[in-house]
C-alpha cells in the first residue's frame, strides 16, 4: 500500500490535483492580471534599459563595421612588421567608402579612443587621398604623414577588429590591455577611476555607519514613546522626506559654506577665528553631512518598525532575571533589532553607493563619487559605452554587497515594516 | 525555624503616575515567607502596579517596600533576585530554551555544569525535559508559559512574582497550569506573590487573597473566608455569585438585625452596621438559600420563579422575591425538585447568619 501512491480522485472522479487546478486556474490568471500592469512597467523601464547598457558597455561593432575589409585582410597578418599591401589597399576602399559616407569623423574618434593621434592623420588621409593613384596604396598612404609607416598605429586598427571588448571595464578601474595583449595598469599619475570607488565605498560606508549612530536612540524613542510625542517626532523624521532633495541639499550650503551660518556661529562662540573659517563644503565633509541628514529616514524607518514589535516586558525579563540594563538591552534587545539594522544599512549602503545630486552640489572635487564621474561621461565626454560599462559595475557591486548581505545575515532577515 | 511573617512588607505605599490620581492607595500589607499571596482585582484596581513596584520597575511615590527585612525602594531591579513571569511570557525570541533558562545563571556567573545542572532541574520541575534546545517559537502556549515559570525559578529566588500569567491560556490549559503551578510552589517552598483579575484561579491557587478595588485592598483572607465572609459589599459582589437586599436596619440586637426592605421585613447579620437608621446592602450567597425550608430557617418568604435554566449538575433559579427579581438559587440536580417549574409560587427560607447586612452599595 506505501509502496503505490494512490491517486485521490473527488467524488466526481476527476483526480484530485487535476480539479484543484482547474478550480485555483481563475484566481491564478486574476492574480496574474493585477500585478501585469506593475511588471511591465518593470520590463520596460528597468529590464530593457539594464539590458541595453549591458550590450553598449562592451559594444564595439561601430569600427568593425566602418572597415569590414581592412578587419578581414587583417587576419593573415602576425602584427609584427608593417602589413602587406592588401592591407593598405582595403583600407584606401574602406576609407574611400566612409567620406562618401561623411563618416570618416566618427572613425577618427573612435580610432582615437584606442591610440592617440588618429584625429590628424585621418584628416590629413582624407585630403590627400583624393589625388592618390590606382596601385601601391602602401606606398602612396604612407606618405601622407609618418605615423601612417608606424606599426603601432596599424595594431591599434587591429585591435578593434572583435566587435565585442571588454577594454572599457578594464578603464573603469585604471587597466589597460597594450599592444601585446597584457593587462597592465595605466600609469599612477593618471589613474583617477580607482580613487573614485574607493571614495565611494569609503563615504557610503561611513554615511551608513553615521546614520546608524543617530538613527538608533532616534528609533528607539519613536518605538516607545508615548502616541502623541512619537507622532510628532515621526513627523520631525519624515520632515526632511517631504523636501525636495535639491532644496535640502541647497540649505546645507547655506548652512556650511565658509561664511555660513555655522561658521558664523563658530566664529561668534569663538571656536574658529574668524580669517580662519572651517572648510566644510566643496569637499567630503559636506557630502558626509548633507548625505546623512538625508538618508537618515532609511535608516530609522526600518528600525523604528523592528523595534515596534519588541515587546517591552522583554527588557524588563531581562533585568528582572539579574541582567543589567546594559547587559538586558545587549543580549536581549540588541540581536532582536538586527533585522532592522540589517534591512537599514543595507538600504543606506546602496542608496549611498549610487548617490548622485548631493556630492555633485556640496562635494566638490574631494567628494564626488562614481556616480558623478559616470554623468561626467554621459553628458560631456558622450562616451556612452564607458558610462555604461561603469554603471554596470556599480550594479554588480551592489548585487556582490546583497550577495554578502544574505551570506552574513540571512535576506529573510530583513524587515522594512 | 519561625517562618518570617513580613517577608514582603508594603508599608503606607501610595502611587500616583500623574500626580493628580492615587492609584494606590496607603498600601499596607504584610506577605509571609513561603506564601502563595494573590492580588486580586478588576483592572485597573491597583494590582499590576504593586506588583511592579515590588518588582522594581515602578517606584512607590510615598511609603517603602520592605523584603527580608531590607528597604528596597532604591535597589534597582536586577539586583532584588526576584524571580517574575509576565504576561506575554517574556520568552526571549532568539534564544533557545536552554539559552533562556541559562541567562539568569549566565549574568550571575554560575559555573556552566553547575547551570546546566539547575537548567535540568527546572526544566523536569515543568516536565520539559528535551525542550532545551527548541525555539519559543516552536512551542504551545502552554509550554511557553512553563519555560517562563522555569526561567523564573531557575535561580532560586526567595520571591516570583507572576503577573497574570494564565491570561493568554484556553480554559482547559488554564486550570491544568494552575493546579501544576500550585504544585511547584508547594515542593519548593518558593514565596509567590500572583496577579489575577479570575477569581476561581485566585481561589484554587492562594493560601490568601488581597481583594484590590479602587487603589485599596478591600479584604485580604483566606480563599474560603473571602467568599464566606466578605467583609464588604464589593468583595461580595466580585467573589462569587451573591444575592443582594437593599434595606435600612431598624433593629440591632443578639448578633442579628432587623432590615427594612421597601415592603417586607427581614432578619440578617450585622458585619458592617452598627446602629438604626444606617443603610445597608444585605448579601446572601445562592446556595444558602433553599427552596421549601425546614422550620429551622428564620426568613421565610415566597417567591415567584421567572427563568429556569439548566446547568446539568445543578439549576439555577431565577426568583422575583421581597420586591428583588434578580434573586438566584441554585438548586442541586436531584429528582425531588418537582416545584420547579416556571410561574410557580414556592417558599424561600435561609438562615439570618448567612445574610450578612455590609455597607450600601
Amino acid at each position: 500500500m506505501s509502496s503505490e501512491t494512490k491517486q485521490i480522485l473527488t467524488t466526481d472522479g476527476i483526480p484530485l490535483e487535476v480539479s484543484l487546478k482547474k478550480a485555483e486556474k481563475k484566481n491564478k490568471i486574476k492574480a496574474f492580471l493585477l500585478v501585469a500592469p506593475l511588471l511591465l512597467f518593470i520590463i520596460i523601464t528597468y529590464v530593457f534599459p539594464i539590458g541595453d547598457m549591458l550590450m553598449r558597455s562592451v559594444d564595439d561593432k561601430m569600427v568593425t563595421e566602418m572597415l569590414p575589409k581592412t578587419f578581414k585582410s587583417m587576419e593573415k597578418w602576425d602584427g609584427q612588421d608593417l602589413p602587406p599591401e592588401e592591407v593598405f589597399e582595403a583600407f584606401y576602399f574602406d576609407f574611400q567608402k566612409l567620406i562618401e559616407e561623411e563618416r570618416e569623423g566618427k572613425l577618427s574618434t573612435q580610432l582615437n579612443y584606442t591610440k592617440n593621434g588618429f584625429k590628424s592623420i585621418i584628416k590629413k588621409l582624407r585630403r590627400k587621398s583624393k589625388s592618390f593613384e590606382e596601385g601601391n596604396y602602401k606606398e602612396q598612404i604612407m606618405s601622407v604623414h609618418r605615423r601612417w609607416a608606424d606599426v603601432e598605429y596599424w595594431r591599434a586598427i587591429k585591435r578593434r577588429a572583435p566587435s565585442y571588448t571588454y577594454q572599457k571595464y578594464l578603464k573603469g578601474i585604471d587597466m589597460y590591455e597594450n599592444e601585446k595583449g597584457e593587462i597592465i595598469n595605466v600609469p599612477e599619475d593618471r589613474r583617477v577611476h580607482r580613487i573614485l570607488w574607493m571614495r565611494t565605498l569609503e563615504i557610503a560606508f561611513f554615511v551608513t555607519v553615521f546614520c546608524f549612530l543617530m538613527a538608533y536612540p532616534i528609533a528607539h524613542l519613536l518605538a516607545t514613546l508615548p502616541m502623541k510625542y512619537s507622532n510628532l517626532l515621526m513627523i520631525c523624521v519624515l520632515l526632511p522626506f517631504w523636501t525636495s532633495l535639491l532644496v535640502r541639499t541647497a540649505s546645507w550650503m547655506i548652512l556650511l559654506q565658509q561664511q555660513g551660518i555655522v561658521n558664523d556661529f563658530f566664529v561668534m562662540i569663538g571656536l574658529v577665528s574668524d580669517d580662519n573659517r572651517l572648510e566644510m563644503m566643496f569637499n567630503k565633509t559636506g557630502s558626509y553631512v548633507a548625505m546623512t541628514q538625508i538618508l537618515l529616514p532609511f535608516m530609522v524607518l526600518p528600525l523604528y518598525s523592528v523595534m515596534k514589535t519588541i515587546s517591552p516586558s522583554l527588557m524588563r525579563a531581562g533585568k528582572s532575571l539579574g541582567g543589567t540594563p546594559f547587559v538586558a538591552f545587549w543580549k536581549v534587545y540588541f540581536p532582536l533589532t538586527i533585522p532592522g539594522i540589517g534591512a537599514g544599512c543595507l538600504l543606506v549602503f546602496i542608496l549611498a553607493i549610487g548617490y548622485y545630486i548631493t556630492p555633485a552640489l556640496v562635494g566638490g572635487a574631494s567628494g564626488t563619487l562614481i556616480s558623478n564621474q559616470i554623468a561626467f561621461h554621459m553628458k560631456s565626454t558622450l562616451d556612452w559605452s564607458f558610462a555604461s560599462a561603469m554603471g554596470l559595475m556599480l550594479l554588480s557591486g551592489v548585487l556582490v554587497i546583497y550577495w554578502l548581505y544574505n551570506k552574513l545575515v540571512g535576506i529573510d532577515n530583513i524587515k522594512l515594516g | 525555624m519561625s517562618v518570617n511573617k513580613e517577608f514582603v512588607k508594603f508599608d503606607k505605599v501610595d502611587k500616583s503616575y500623574d500626580g493628580k490620581v492615587l492609584v494606590v492607595k496607603d498600601l499596607q500589607l504584610d506577605i509571609a515567607e513561603g506564601e502563595f499571596i494573590t492580588m486580586l482585582g478588576p483592572s485597573g484596581s491597583g494590582k499590576t502596579t504593586c506588583l511592579m513596584m515590588l518588582a522594581g520597575f515602578e517606584t512607590p511615590t510615598n511609603g517603602e517596600i520592605y523584603l527580608d527585612g531590607n528597604a528596597i525602594s532604591s535597589i534597582p531591579p536586577h539586583k532584588r533576585g526576584i524571580g517574575m513571569v509576565f504576561q506575554n511570557y517574556a520568552l526571549f525570541p532568539h534564544m533557545t530554551v536552554y539559552e533562556n533558562l541559562a541567562f539568569p545563571l549566565r549574568v550571575r556567573k554560575i559555573p556552566k555544569d553547575e547551570a546546566d545542572k539547575k537548567i535540568d532541574k527546572a526544566l523536569s520541575m515543568v516536565s520539559l525535559q528535551g525542550f532545551a534546545q527548541r525555539m519559543p517559537g516552536q512551542l504551545s502556549g502552554g509550554q511557553q508559559q512553563r519555560v517562563a515559570v522555569a526561567r523564573s525559578l531557575v535561580f532560586d529566588p526567595q520571591l516570583v512574582l507572576m503577573d497574570e500569567p494564565l491570561g493568554a491560556l484556553d480554559k482547559n490549559l488554564r486550570e491544568s497550569m494552575q493546579y501544576e503551578i500550585k504544585h511547584i510552589h508547594e515542593s519548593i517552598g518558593v514565596t509567590v506573590v500572583y496577579v489575577t483579575h479570575d477569581q476561581s484561579e485566585a481561589l484554587t491557587m492562594s493560601n490568601r487573597i488581597a481583594v484590590f478595588n479602587d487603589g485599596k485592598v478591600q479584604q485580604l483572607s483566606s480563599p474560603d473566608e473571602l467568599y464566606e465572609k466578605p467583609v464588604n459589599s464589593f468583595v461580595a459582589e466580585f467573589i462569587g455569585e451573591n444575592n443582594t437586599f437593599a434595606g435600612e436596619v431598624t433593629d440591632i440586637s443578639g448578633g442579628k438585625c432587623k432590615v427594612k426592605l421597601s415592603n417586607a421585613e427581614i432578619l440578617a447579620n450585622p458585619i458592617s452596621v452598627k446602629g438604626k437608621g444606617e443603610r445597608t446592602t444585605v448579601s446572601l450567597r445562592p446556595e444558602r438559600a433553599l427552596i421549601n425550608p425546614s422550620d429551622k430557617m428564620d426568613n421565610i418568604h415566597k417567591g415567584k420563579i421567572e427563568e429556569v435554566i439548566y446547568h446539568g449538575d445543578h439549576t439555577r433559579v431565577r426568583i422575583n422575591i421581597l420586591g428583588n427579581s434578580e434573586f438566584i438559587l441554585k438548586v442541586p440536580n436531584s429528582s425531588s425538585n418537582l416545584d420547579i417549574k416556571l410561574g410557580n409560587e414556592i417558599n424561600i427560607g435561609w438562615k439570618s447568619e448567612d445574610a450578612r447586612a455590609l455597607d450600601p452599595k
